[in-house]
């Protein structure tokens, strides 16, 4: 019995055996899946997602949502237009972009922990607000003619081999998230404000400190997105990254954090991520349609809500049997 | 005479806690019936059998002589009784008038509500209650005591004839309570039974005729409050044998470690001073709402106050933040185990070791156990039995989830710990253990201030009382002057 609640409740060890059952079909029975300049590929098609879910999984652990990630994204790769068109430095925009990430982030948190409005609403506001800003920075155009150097390295190798440049900048962010969240005092206190926010102020937890500073981490990162995003492309315009706030979120509970908060690890989302990509790039070299590929993710997103749920109804059952059996002997 | 009302030898257990045992009274018509008794002697428990909410285990209700069963509030109302709470719940967007009328508007030929009938039922019960409150404005913004006329209201639009009032006054100014008083007297010599809870003995002796006295869920006596004086009726409530045992030890009482001074907080204590010492254990006594728990909250800064302060071996603690709290030297075991004392879906390791993550990392790391070591050996010192450290704290007992608090808070290294109601809702056994912890504890040099609406544990446990009477400081009883009926008299604001 609690070895088999023991596994329905590790969702992400699930989702991560899910994720190498993936990998190696598609790597036996899809052609051209297992290349290198696939991998290559999709490397680059999960690097946004991958990296703004890092911050997205901590507050998300901590019981809150940001939908303005995306536009932040957009928002700051207008900038990177506009900041080049006005003849800054690459060396001074790309800070800069992230700069600017940051506050957008605090604006955010400070709606949320310093007014305390629920952080749904209010990144669905900033959402429509940043992408709106974007649009009055670079109108429809798009700025094109960024430095050589600067966009052959988001989109190459290392060494010309199969391992892309960006990898690093994955593996090394994602390594620090996973152990902030997973190994420190920190990252403790983020289950604990997710799972119970009041008893985590009576433990001296500063919940709305934290909250803010998460947030002032989700812009940043969706900053640096937005520069990686405009290098990749060669295109700084307003309505990049449209949308990938949905992909974001969908890999971050595919990956087995709780919407309501104190529940996930960074592995599962990491598995999440790869799991949507692989599956999305695997049909696509499949022919498979964009649509398709659209309802195989949505699928799969109420898939992810919904088994957790039918195992603790099924737990729940159990208990309640075992409780008239006690009662009856 | 004939009773309105009759309460039948009726029983009513909660798990294993008999919270009502084999009680029996009357409630005649034109009477106003006082039902007193301490905190958690099952008052409410009747309350809410009459209000429908509660079905009693056994015995049976009876209304007119008829038995009646109630499944549910609606049953209550139809069978003539109405409840009016502390807090009345009207529908705050909602007019009067049509607060009034819920559940039973008047109807136009077309199955429209008629408002005009509405608000001319409603004027029309107003006038006869002698009040003046507009029907037409809404629900919001009307004070605690026009709040409760509106209930009173409601309860006679729908004929009700026994009006149960649960600590209507606790809210209200004086001039409020004469005027709630004045409407009651009205509505018992029309002929309407009244049942009347309050700890206030000068509003029993005012309004009631009889007075029903409880005591840990029992019957204890139905008598006219005539032939009662207020110590009587204190004697009974409080009157039992202090037979359980506290496991009180003899502690050297060294330096001062905390210090309250002039504490307030607008609306819910003022002007509270104290202080504590190494050694000592100091009880914060008074009844549900004397704002006990809030202020030492408000000590710890989980909550905030107005002005006053907190001084900590002698200096002032930043207001507002339970992590200086912490820092200097204090622990607080909250009330409310599963909203804040606990997580209840993290591990208990993960529990014991929330306030100290801190302290046990190595290079801001947390590796190789150190919190399951941390944790195991706390819990191993409070004698808890769980399972796995890693199982949710959520599947212990309520007893093993208050040593889990209690651990939490020791291993921070406390030189203060604040335990508010540190053995509420756990099992005897498990409380002597509590008790005689803390009396450890304290001959070790911690300085406790524990919270508690039990009076034995109070008077078996403290070498000083504060006794706390509506938000502020009402008398400090030393060990040897304290008594069931000296701390009762304080608490409820009788002269000793």
């Amino acid at each position: 019995m609690s070895e088999v609640r023991r596994r329905l409740a590790s969702w992400d060890s699930i989702i991560i055996a899910l994720t190498v059952l993936v990998l190696v079909v598609a790597s036996v029975g899809v052609p051209n899946f297992g290349t290198s300049r696939n991998f290559t590929f999709l490397v680059l098609d999960l690097m946004p997602i991958v990296l703004v879910a890092l911050p997205m999984t901590f507050i998300i652990v901590t019981g809150e949502i940001d939908l303005s990630v995306a536009s932040t994204l957009g928002l700051t790769s207008s900038l990177m237009g506009w900041f080049w068109n006005n003849g800054l430095s690459i060396e001074t925009i790309i800070p800069l972009c992230v700069l600017v990430g940051a506050m957008l982030g605090a604006f955010n948190g400070f709606l949320v922990t310093g007014l305390g409005l629920p952080s749904l609403a209010v990144t669905i506001g900033t959402l429509a607000l940043y992408r709106g800003l974007a649009f009055v920075v670079l109108g429809d155009g798009a700025v094109a003619d960024f430095p050589w150097n600067y966009t052959g390295w988001v989109t190459g190798t290392i060494g010309g081999g199969a391992v892309p440049n960006v990898l690093i900048l994955i593996v090394a962010l994602a390594l620090i998230f996973g152990v902030v969240l997973h190994a420190t005092p920190f990252g403790r206190s983020l289950y604990a404000i997710g799972a119970n926010a009041q008893a985590a102020h009576f433990s001296g937890i500063r919940v709305a400190r934290t909250k803010f500073w998460l947030y002032v981490a989700s812009g940043a990162i969706a900053g640096l997105v937005g520069v990686l995003w405009t290098l990749r492309y060669s295109s700084a315009r307003a309505d990049n990254g449209s949308g990938l706030e949905l992909a974001v979120v969908a890999a971050v509970l595919l990956g087995g954090v709780s919407i309501f908060g104190g529940r996930g690890t960074l592995p599962g989302v990491l598995a999440g991520v790869v799991l949507l990509a692989a599956l999305q790039n695997a049909l696509r070299l499949q022919d498979v349609s964009g649509q398709a590929l659209n309802i195989v993710t949505g699928a799969l997103l109420v898939l992810s809500v919904l088994l957790p749920n039918v195992a603790s109804s099924i737990r729940a059952t159990w208990h309640r049997r075992r409780l008239r059996q006690a009662a009856a002997s | 005479m004939d009773a309105l009302l009759e309460v039948r030898d009726v029983t009513k257990s909660f798990g294993a806690v008999a919270a009502v045992q084999g009680v029996s009274f009357a409630l005649h018509a034109g009477e106003a019936h006082a039902l007193v008794g301490e905190n958690g002697a099952g008052k409410s428990t009747i309350v809410k059998m009459l209000a429908g909410v509660h079905r009693p285990d056994t015995g049976t209700l009876a209304v007119d002589g008829a038995e009646v069963d109630f499944a549910g509030p609606a049953d209550a109302k139809a069978a003539g009784i109405a409840v009016i709470y502390q807090e009345p719940t009207l529908f705050p967007d909602l007019s009067v008038a049509e607060n009034i009328a819920m559940g039973n508007q008047p109807l136009t030929r077309l199955r429209q509500i008629d408002r005009r009938a509405m608000n001319a039922n409603a004027e029309r019960l107003f006038t006869r209650l002698g009040v003046r409150i507009d029907p037409a404005r809404p629900a919001r913004g009307l004070s605690i005591a026009d709040q409760q006329l509106v209930e009173i209201a409601k309860a006679l639009s729908s004929e009700a004839r026994v009006l149960v009032m649960d600590e209507p006054t606790a809210a209200l100014s004086g001039v409020e309570v004469d005027r709630l008083f004045a409407v009651t007297r009205a509505l018992r010599d029309e002929g309407a039974a009244i049942m009347f809870i309050s700890h206030r003995f000068e509003e029993i002796t005012a309004l009631c005729q009889r007075v029903t006295i409880m005591r840990d869920g029992r019957h204890v006596c139905t008598e006219p409050v005539a032939d009662l004086t207020v110590d009587d009726m204190i004697r009974r409530m409080v009157g039992r044998d202090l037979s359980a045992l506290y496991p009180k030890q003899e502690a050297t009482i060294g330096e001062t470690v905390l210090e309250v001074e002039g504490l307030s907080r607008e609306g819910v204590f003022r002007d509270v001073s104290f202080t504590v010492r190494a050694g000592e254990i100091v009880a914060l006594a008074g009844l549900v709402g004397a704002g006990r728990s809030e202020v030492m909250q408000a000590v710890f800064g989980v909550d905030r106050y107005d002005s006053g302060s907190v001084r900590f071996l002698g200096r002032k603690l930043k207001p507002g933040s339970p992590r200086a709290a912490m820092a200097a030297g204090m622990g607080l075991v909250p009330e409310d185990r599963r909203q804040q004392g606990l997580v209840m879906e993290l591990s208990i390791e993960r529990n014991v070791t929330l306030p100290r993550s801190r302290a046990l990392a190595k290079l801001g790391l947390l590796f190789g156990g150190v919190e399951r070591r941390e944790a195991a050996s706390w819990t191993q010192q409070l004698q808890t039995r769980l399972g796995r450290l890693s199982d949710p704290v959520g599947t212990l007992s309520g007893g093993n989830q208050q040593k889990v608090v209690l651990a939490k808070w020791l291993a921070t290294g406390p030189r203060l710990l604040i335990v508010d109601e540190p053995t509420r809702g756990i099992d005897v056994g498990t409380k002597a253990e509590v008790h005689r912890l803390l009396s450890t504890l304290a001959a070790r040099g911690l300085a406790v201030v524990m919270v508690s609406s039990e009076l034995p544990e109070v008077l078996g446990m403290a070498d000083r009382i504060v006794v706390l009477r509506e938000g502020h400081v009402a008398a400090q009883l030393t060990r040897a002057e304290a008594t069931e009926e000296s701390v009762m008299y304080a608490a409820m604001g009788q002269p000793s």
